[in-house]
């Protein structure tokens, strides 16, 4: 048996990688513990938020999986900052569990090209140059192939703690992949371990749902993918708590038994993802911490109570229950519990997620030390496309920071590392104004196009979206009028005799598309998404050219490599502190060694000529 | 691509200055000047205006388009009087031109480089030339940290910091519990404050650094051995006190004054004596400190004993033996230079020695300068993005724009901070994580 390319794990992660991978006409594996988990979500099942709402619109312009399977399973849709700018806006929805399984199990399923391996890969096998070439079942069986994605999730060494009770596991009820991390130890990888939590499981029926306040979805449903036409599945409500001072103090009082608290655990963290118990140590002083419960599914009557992750024993987990309004009889269903992992220093990969020095071995998703369905499943796509490229000895295609999220990602991943694990928040993103959420297909669906990863059904849909945005540009920017004439629609204008544009007109924040209508109504003839489109791209303009030469500049910079050989310690000039830091970091192009805390121009100008210099004497 | 703009000949004054323009808006900036380009490669002699309409000089304009140029860009050359005052009007009305700035440090060659304008051979000499600029950059560090500037000018970044912390938790943590609801009040007042620091700081720089930036001389020596004498004499006026009792001056006193063309800052210190009485303690302290920040110092004693404690750190020195006239002139005192008030031709030897010295240190310190006014640069450009951000009705994202290019722009001077240091602020004022 031989495949082109093998993914191993069915997350996130691995069905966007199996997916693009077979979309590029490389013959695809998927290999699985079990088909059954394929699609899982194994924490809070909720997709989107700032930032990882523009990363799941990006894999959908990609014509990737998450995006279309949330809007058939998502029951609360919510535009998160809708009260602010388009630019930083993120679409949220909650997931019904089940829903969202079996949506991208029907999808994995309908792949041309992919198959799916049930069982245990426990090895991986390299040629004599140490390429990879193919990998081992527990079972024995050795399968062939040419590229290997590896997306094992927590399953690295995972260790479970809840109390002082710890066991390897990856997630419940699952088996830690350890034969594979011994692999990966063999391969000189370097490893880091992080951890992460997950709150006690809720029996939904034995809350007080009466007394709690509600959040609902919105009233409008905007879908993650633009090829989703409408979200049909029912919404429902989340219940609002709080911890109480007796929460506080129960806490404070086991404290020591709380794993995360006892010296047990050595993996760093999430900042922006605290244990409860943290959030005590750390921030006792508020009165409370909000809770959000919210439902696992529609006929699930599972809750997820957010905002309470926590590794104390399970004793203290149920009397802590009783401190919380709504929560007085709540029945757990799963414990809280703490977990460590081993990941991969995401600096040992190149900007395609191939580990550098194995040829045809990429890293996607959890084991790159990032956190989040949204942040493995980009990584799945670029190393799905780049496994393929690989094999078909295409070249590797590289996501530029200036134009995508997942650009951002796959740079700070690769060239910062991790400490903690990591998670996309638009802020990470200095292009935001022009990274939206609105022109994610115009920004990367010709690229999938181009690439051959785009079905016939989204090349189409992408070029009829664009034909329409074009003409309508095209028609407000012929349009033009001069402040008198503007004047006489009642649109006030400095009076200055200048011509504008109904296209500049929308720049101006008093001015509504609603106005120019006025103006021009045969503006009726353009679709109504074109033109919201239009005016949030208007809304941007006047930035959009600072920006402009911005980005050129940083796009030079990525472009201007810098060999892995590079002495640092041979450039003259340079200060010690610049070369120690140099030196720590390894940057691989003059756009990384830029963002060096405390880099100088003539520091960058000096190791610019030593790559010129290395570049000569090599020729 | 910004336009850059710097004085690339040497020192001034000097006969004739060059000034380079480099960048897209090059031959759109010189028309701010009231001066255009004309044919490539061919001098025109044109006036140059300030936006006052006053004449600032006459010179001569090459134009030299991409990619025949020095940086493989637009380039535009000026040609002007050497003079500071002409230069320093030249490069004001350039840099205030929209998306032009001052070049940083090697910029020019970094362009030429990128550009393939300068080949291996030429590298070898890009290095040393930017190593020379980076050593310029340590002296005005150095400067900086003397001054207490760099707390300063750290106390502001962490203030940017802070209020982009509370905006970026407002934008990326609205759903979060913890994070108010406006945190922008709190932050546009602090804003606020930050704005008016900066612009104090600049009029004072405008008042007295540009003013008084000059050489700075300092007379050291022991009570009543002439210095205040020599002051007068060198400087043809009785602007110091002079007196023969011994430790009148008890402060600094400065002069003004222009030797072979530069301008010249010649302090008089406290006569330097042991035993010394308390007011006198604080001017011999002052007088040390004058000794240690001076370019040069001119020791002054009028027998042979020459203690160097007196003159603190500073090694630049010249030691001068005075009142040569009195016959206390021994044969053993040959290193030391004779000077009298009294003989007109010793006190032209002075003033040959000075402006030859004076010469060689500013040569030596002129990229130093330039890099102080890019300082200034970015201080100014900072405060433009600070009172865009505050000023802006637009939307939060959009004014949290303007403070990023803000601190960047004081980036350029303390170090750049990134969005881990951003978010590492959000996650430790609020409790993040629903």
């Amino acid at each position: 048996m031989h495949y082109d390319v093998i993914v191993i794990g069915g997350g996130h992660a691995g069905c966007e990688a199996a997916r693009a991978s077979a979309a590029l006409g490389a013959k695809t594996a998927l290999a699985t513990h079990s088909i059954d988990t394929i699609g899982v979500m194994s924490c809070n099942p909720a997709i989107g938020g700032l930032g990882k709402g523009h990363l799941v619109r990006e894999i959908d312009a990609l014509d990737g999986l998450m995006a279309r399977v949330a809007d058939r399973s998502g029951i609360q849709f919510r535009m998160l900052n809708r009260r602010k700018g388009p630019a930083v806006r993120g679409p949220r929805t909650q997931s019904d569990r089940k829903l969202y399984r079996e949506a991208m199990q029907a999808e994995i399923k309908s792949v041309e090209g992919l198959s799916i391996l049930e069982g245990e890969v426990i090895d991986l096998s390299q040629d004599s140059s140490g390429a990879i070439n193919g990998i081992t079942l527990t079972d024995g069986t050795a399968i062939k192939c040419g590229a290997v994605v590896l997306t094992t999730g927590t399953f690295l060494r995972g260790l479970i703690h809840i109390g002082d009770k710890r066991f390897p596991a990856g997630r419940m009820g699952e088996k830690a992949s350890t034969l594979l991390a011994d692999r990966l130890a063999g391969l000189n990888v370097p490893l880091g371990r992080l951890k992460t939590g997950t709150p006690p499981r809720l029996d939904g029926r034995t809350i007080n749902w009466d007394i709690l306040e509600k959040q609902s979805a919105d009233e409008e449903l905007v879908p993650f993918s633009t090829m989703t036409n409408e979200i049909r599945v029912p919404q429902i409500d989340c219940g609002i708590t709080r911890t109480t001072p007796a929460t506080h103090n129960l806490i404070r009082e086991n404290l020591k038994r709380s794993a995360m608290y006892s010296g047990n655990i050595s993996g760093t963290g999430p900042r922006y993802c605290p244990s409860v118990e943290d959030k005590i140590v750390k921030f006792g002083d508020r009165d409370g911490h909000q809770i959000f419960l919210e439902p696992e599914g529609l006929d699930d009557h599972t809750v997820y109570p957010n905002g309470i992750s926590t590794s104390l024993p399970e004793d203290v987990q149920w009397a802590m229950m009783k401190t919380i309004s709504g929560l007085e009889n709540a029945q757990i269903l799963q414990p809280g519990y703490a977990i460590e992992y081993d990941h991969v220093d995401p600096k040992a990969l190149d900007q395609s997620l191939n580990l550098i020095g194995t040829a045809g071995l990429y890293l996607a998703g959890q084991i790159n030390g990032t956190t989040g369905y949204e942040e493995a499943a980009a990584q799945g796509l670029v190393a799905g496309i780049n496994a393929a490229h690989f094999v078909g000895q295409k070249a590797p295609v590289h996501f530029s920071r200036t134009s995508s999220y997942i650009g951002v990602m796959i740079d700070d991943l690769t060239s910062r590392g991790v400490s903690e694990p990591y998670r996309m928040f638009t802020s990470r993103a200095e292009y935001r104004l022009s990274l939206r959420i609105d022109n994610a297909d115009m920004r990367l669906s010709p690229l999938a196009i181009e690439l051959g990863l785009a079905s016939p059904d989204r090349a189409a849909h992408y070029n009829d979206v664009n034909g329409r945005l074009n003409a309508a540009r095209d028609y407000l920017k012929s349009q033009t009028l001069t402040p008198q004439e503007a004047a006489k629609h009642g649109i006030s204008l400095n009076m200055d005799g200048v011509r504008r544009s109904g296209y500049d007109l929308l720049s101006y924040a008093s001015i509504e598309l609603s106005d120019l209508i006025r103006v021009w109504p045969d503006l009726k003839q353009f679709d109504s998404d074109s033109l919201n489109r239009l005016a949030i791209e208007a809304h941007y303009a006047v930035y959009m050219d600072r920006q402009k030469a911005d980005i050129e500049s940083v796009l030079r910079d990525e472009n201007l490599l810098i060999p892995e050989d590079t002495e640092f310690d041979k450039i003259a000039g340079l200060s010690n502190e610049l070369r120690n830091k140099l030196n720590a970091r390894q940057p691989k192009s003059i756009a990384e060694a830029q963002r060096i805390e405390g880099m100088t121009p003539a520091g960058i100008a000096l190791i610019i000529a030593q790559v010129r210099k290395q570049q000569r004497s090599a020729a | 691509m910004d336009t850059i703009v710097a004085l690339s000949s040497g020192s001034l004054p000097s006969g004739v200055a060059i000034i380079r323009i480099s960048g897209p808006k090059a031959s759109k900036a010189v028309t701010a000047l009231g001066a255009q380009i004309t044919k490539p490669r061919q001098a025109s002699l044109q006036t140059f205006y300030d936006p006052d309409g006053s004449v600032i000089d006459e010179g001569l304009v090459l134009w030299f388009p991409s990619p025949h140029s020095f940086t493989g860009e637009d380039v535009v050359e000026l040609q002007t009087h050497g003079s500071r005052a002409v230069v320093a009007g030249i490069l004001d009305v350039l840099s205030a031109y929209d998306g032009v700035r001052h070049a940083e440090a090697g910029e020019f060659a970094r362009r030429a480089f990128t550009n393939g304008k300068i080949d291996l051979t030429e590298a070898e000499g890009l290095a040393d030339l930017i190593d020379a600029e980076t050593t310029a950059q340590r002296k005005v560090a150095q400067y900086l940290a003397t001054g207490g500037l760099k707390e300063l000018y750290k106390g502001w970044q962490d203030q940017l910091l802070n209020a982009r912390a509370m905006i970026e938790a407002d934008i990326d943590f609205a759903d979060e519990d913890d994070v108010p609801g406006s945190v922008a009040d709190q932050v546009w007042q602090d804003m606020a404050a930050l704005q008016r620091s900066i612009s104090h700081h600049l009029e004072g720089y405008d008042r007295s650094e540009r003013i008084r930036d000059g050489f700075k001389i300092s007379l050291v020596g022991k009570p009543n051995v002439g210095k205040s004498s020599l002051l007068n004499a060198l400087a043809g006026s009785d602007r110091a006190i002079v007196s023969s009792e011994a430790g009148t001056t008890r402060d600094v006193v400065e002069v003004r004054m222009d030797i072979a063309g530069y301008l010249v800052l010649l302090s008089d210190t406290a006569g330097i004596r042991e035993q010394a009485g308390a007011v006198e303690a604080e001017g011999i302290r002052r007088s040390i400190v004058s000794a240690e920040q001076a370019d040069l110092v001119l020791y002054l004693s009028d027998d042979d004993n020459w203690d160097h404690d007196l003159i603190g750190k500073n090694s630049n020195v010249i030691t001068i033996r005075s009142k040569a006239d009195l016959g206390k002139l021994t044969p053993t005192d040959e290193e030391a230079i004779h000077v009298s008030v009294n003989d007109s031709a010793s006190l032209l030897r002075i003033l040959d020695m000075l402006s030859l010295r004076i010469k060689e240190e500013l040569d030596r310190s002129r990229a130093g300068s330039a890099i102080k006014s890019r300082y200034i640069d970015h201080l100014h450009q900072c405060l433009k993005d600070i009172k865009l951000a505050i000023e802006s009705e637009d939307a939060l994202e959009l004014r949290a724009e303007h403070l990023r290019a803000a601190a960047y722009s004081l980036g350029r001077i303390t170090g750049q901070y990134d969005t881990e240091d951003v978010l590492g602020r959000i996650f430790s004022s609020f409790c993040i994580g629903k």
